[in-house]
């Protein structure tokens, strides 16, 4: 014990042969070998990350360029006047929509020729361009006899191909063998353009409305799939971290350790890794054919999510329980507070951010899923508008955010493509607000430390 | 310090407030305690002293069945407070903690306020009435934990933004709060420096007037300095007990005096 204490200070001049101290400039083989190793690690982690900004910048490019047109809409926008005479001749007629479009057709003309420029333009390169107006123009004065003898606005949509032509997607080359659209047309729609009676506007109802029909992706929405996909996360968020909670709870802290609770366990980290196909089919099994829930419905949809989600919520609150430092429990305990007292007073409020975490986590993955929903039939599933009411929207059919983008991209229109692209775009805000959400939670959680 | 004992020895012994009889406890296959057989005087200090491993700790968790949070844990024999037995069926191990309170070898306070750090067990247990009532019991115990003063200020700041004595002078308020007759205290100092040490001895010294106090130590010179009795435990064996004076000038075995003399390996 004396050397011990001795040798730092005494060691080396004890030892009386005077070894040649190696200076400390010179780096000897192995800290070279060393330095270099550790250099080149922090090569490959900086090189990793920077393969990881690379694809993440080629992805945030791409969605945002390819994304970006389905916020655009092309429209036609005509002030016309029907009179009643004109309202009257039309309805005698025996083709009455094909009077209808003469007169939008004479009023385009007029409106073409007082900004100065004159393109011949006959119906059926108008209905190239805009579709069937008549009918349109027809219901509207029918529905509303009042507007007879005013100027009326008229903002009618494009179609497809007119879109992708102010978008940059459709060329002219392309046009010339197309039963959609010809290359003259594209003249008309140029001096259209220069009149100020066709242009591009922000498009609204791309957010808000509803999905179309596959002859219409002009009028294709995200709107109601939003609604669907936020019903659908209610449901997981309301079952999920309760039930997962209250699990996790009673594993870490009141299950005693046997065979039982073994088995629970490596069940629910397998489940974790269970593809979510299988909750899918599981799902239609149970939840529609055996209980009879509505099919499509974001019920059923949150029911066969909150299945898929409860493992990792399980799992990461398991993971913070057990990071609180057990001196808090036996400090409750010490001043006599009863296990379930010292659980939701102390070590549930400190493991709060990691279950937020978790919860975000497994909720995020569930906004994103397509595949499960793909079997309870909340894919291609068109719907029409917005559920009224708060029951309606858990129990209407409706589809979720994923399943929408994949019904898109499985259309056989170009245009539809680009919703796609824009879905992605309305998904990605949707999560990142509840990213948002989360970490704004968190940190009211964390300040209470 | 050392001279009242044998003064309060005699009147104690027929009035012990702690006794245990014949305790085994076990972790799993584990025979961790043996045959431990103690009285407890009220009012006075009694220090457990023992190398590490000896059982010390254990044998202090017992006496408020916080052993019962270990599955594997089990307990055997009779521990009695005020002649009750604690491990009877129908006592709840709750309400005995809060007779009995602990304070731990790591200052642990809440990751909360000052005042909820104390006012939580008044709380928990409805000790207080009201709003005023609980302020008098948080101050009350934070003047018998000797902290009002550097406390009173800062109510509301967290305690674990605390020096490391403050917060354990605050979990001895805290325990204080819920008012116990008996205080364990396990290894308080462990984490603490001489100074901090020293005023946490000193409260020690002030709260024998009115509770209970068992303390585990690893320090012989801390349990000569707070304590009226002392008890050595080797190997899970209780190898003696009695006035510190004694055990420290005049052990009985050779063990003790082997360990308080500093031979042992």
């Amino acid at each position: 014990m004396t050397d011990a204490t001795q040798s730092p200070e005494t060691g080396p001049a004890q030892t009386g042969a005077p070894v040649k101290s190696k200076s400390l400039y010179a780096l000897d083989n192995l800290t070279r070998k060393r330095n270099a190793a550790e250099k080149r690690f922090k090569f490959y982690g900086l090189g990793a990350v920077l393969v990881g900004l690379f694809f993440l910048v080629v992805l945030a490019t791409a969605i945002i360029s390819e994304g970006i047109p389905a916020f655009t809409r092309t429209i036609v926008e005509v002030e016309f006047t029907l009179t009643q005479d004109q309202y009257d001749t039309a309805e005698k007629e025996l083709f009455k929509t094909k009077a209808y479009e003469q007169f939008f057709i004479g009023a385009l003309q007029k409106q073409l020729e007082e900004s100065g420029m004159s393109v011949p333009v006959d119906a059926a390169a108008i209905e190239r361009i805009v579709g069937k107006t008549g009918g349109t123009i027809r219901e509207y004065f029918k529905a509303n006899p009042g507007a007879l003898g005013a100027p009326a606005e008229f903002e009618l949509a494009a179609s497809s191909r007119v879109d992708g032509y102010m978008n940059g997607r459709v060329t002219r080359v392309e046009m010339t063998d197309s039963r959609f659209l010809q290359a003259s047309d594209l003249d008309i729609v140029d001096s259209l353009v220069e009149a100020g009676i066709i242009k591009t506007v922000f498009n609204w109802n791309f957010i808000t409305g509803a999905d179309s029909g596959v002859d219409n992706p002009g009028g294709a929405g995200i709107g109601a799939s939003v609604v669907g996909s936020f019903f659908m996360m209610l449901v997981v968020l309301f079952l999920s971290l309760p039930i997962g909670v209250a699990a996790s709870i009673y594993l870490e802290e009141f299950a005693p350790q046997n065979r039982f609770t073994d088995l629970i366990e490596v069940n629910i980290s397998n489940l974790a890794a269970v593809p979510s196909i299988v909750f899918g089919i599981l799902g239609l099994a149970v939840f529609i054919q055996f209980m009879h829930l509505p099919q499509s419905a974001p019920l059923v949809g949150g029911l066969v999510l909150t299945l898929m989600t409860l493992p990792t919520i399980i799992i990461s609150t398991r993971a913070s329980l057990k990071a609180v430092p057990p001196s808090i429990r036996d400090a409750a305990l010490g001043v006599g507070a009863s296990k379930m007292q010292s659980i939701f007073h102390h070590v549930l409020p400190l493991a709060m951010p990691g279950i937020l975490t978790g919860t975000i986590i497994g909720l995020a993955q569930a906004l994103g899923e397509t595949a499960p929903l793909l079997l309870i039939g909340m894919v291609g599933f068109v719907a029409r508008g917005y559920p009224d009411g708060v029951i309606a929207g858990f129990i209407d059919p409706n589809s979720a955010m994923p399943a929408q983008i994949y019904t898109w991209a499985a259309r056989a229109d170009y245009a539809f493509y680009e919703k796609a692209w824009g879905g992605i775009i309305v998904l990605l805000v949707f999560l990142l607000t509840m990213n948002i959400l989360a970490v704004i939670l968190r940190r009211r959680f964390e300040r209470r430390w | 310090m050392n001279e009242m004992p044998n003064l309060e020895q005699a009147s104690a012994m027929t009035t012990s407030k702690i006794s245990a009889n014949n305790v085994q406890v076990y972790y799993g296959d584990t025979h961790a305690i043996r045959d431990v057989n103690i009285e407890i005087q009220p009012q006075s200090v009694t220090a457990f002293i023992g190398p590490s491993g000896c059982g010390k700790s254990t044998f202090l968790r017992t006496l408020n069945r916080m052993n019962d949070t270990i599955d594997i844990c089990r307990v055997e024999g009779t521990i009695t407070i005020d002649g009750e037995d604690i491990y009877n069926a129908k006592v709840d191990p709750v309400q005995l903690r809060a007779k009995v309170g602990m304070v731990f070898q790591k200052p642990n306070p809440f990751p909360k306020s000052i005042y909820d750090n104390v006012a939580y067990g008044p709380r928990i247990h409805g000790l207080a009435r009201n709003k005023a009532e609980l302020d008098d019991i948080v101050a009350s115990s934070l003047q018998k934990a000797g902290l009002w003063e550097e406390a009173k200020d800062r109510l509301d700041e967290p305690g674990t933004g605390m020096s490391g004595g403050q917060q354990q002078r605050l979990c001895i308020a805290r325990a204080i709060a819920v008012s116990p007759e008996v205080i364990l205290m396990d290894e308080p100092c462990s984490a603490l420096d001489p100074i901090a040490t020293a005023k946490v001895e000193e409260l020690i010294d002030e709260l024998r007037e009115n509770y209970t106090i068992v303390i585990v130590t690893h320090s012989m010179q801390q349990a000569a300095r707070v304590s009226q009795r002392t008890a050595f435990f080797h190997m899970g064996v209780l190898v003696e007990e009695g006035p510190t004076e004694d055990i420290f000038t005049n052990p009985k075995d050779k063990r003790t005096q082997d360990y308080i003399t500093g031979r042992f390996g």
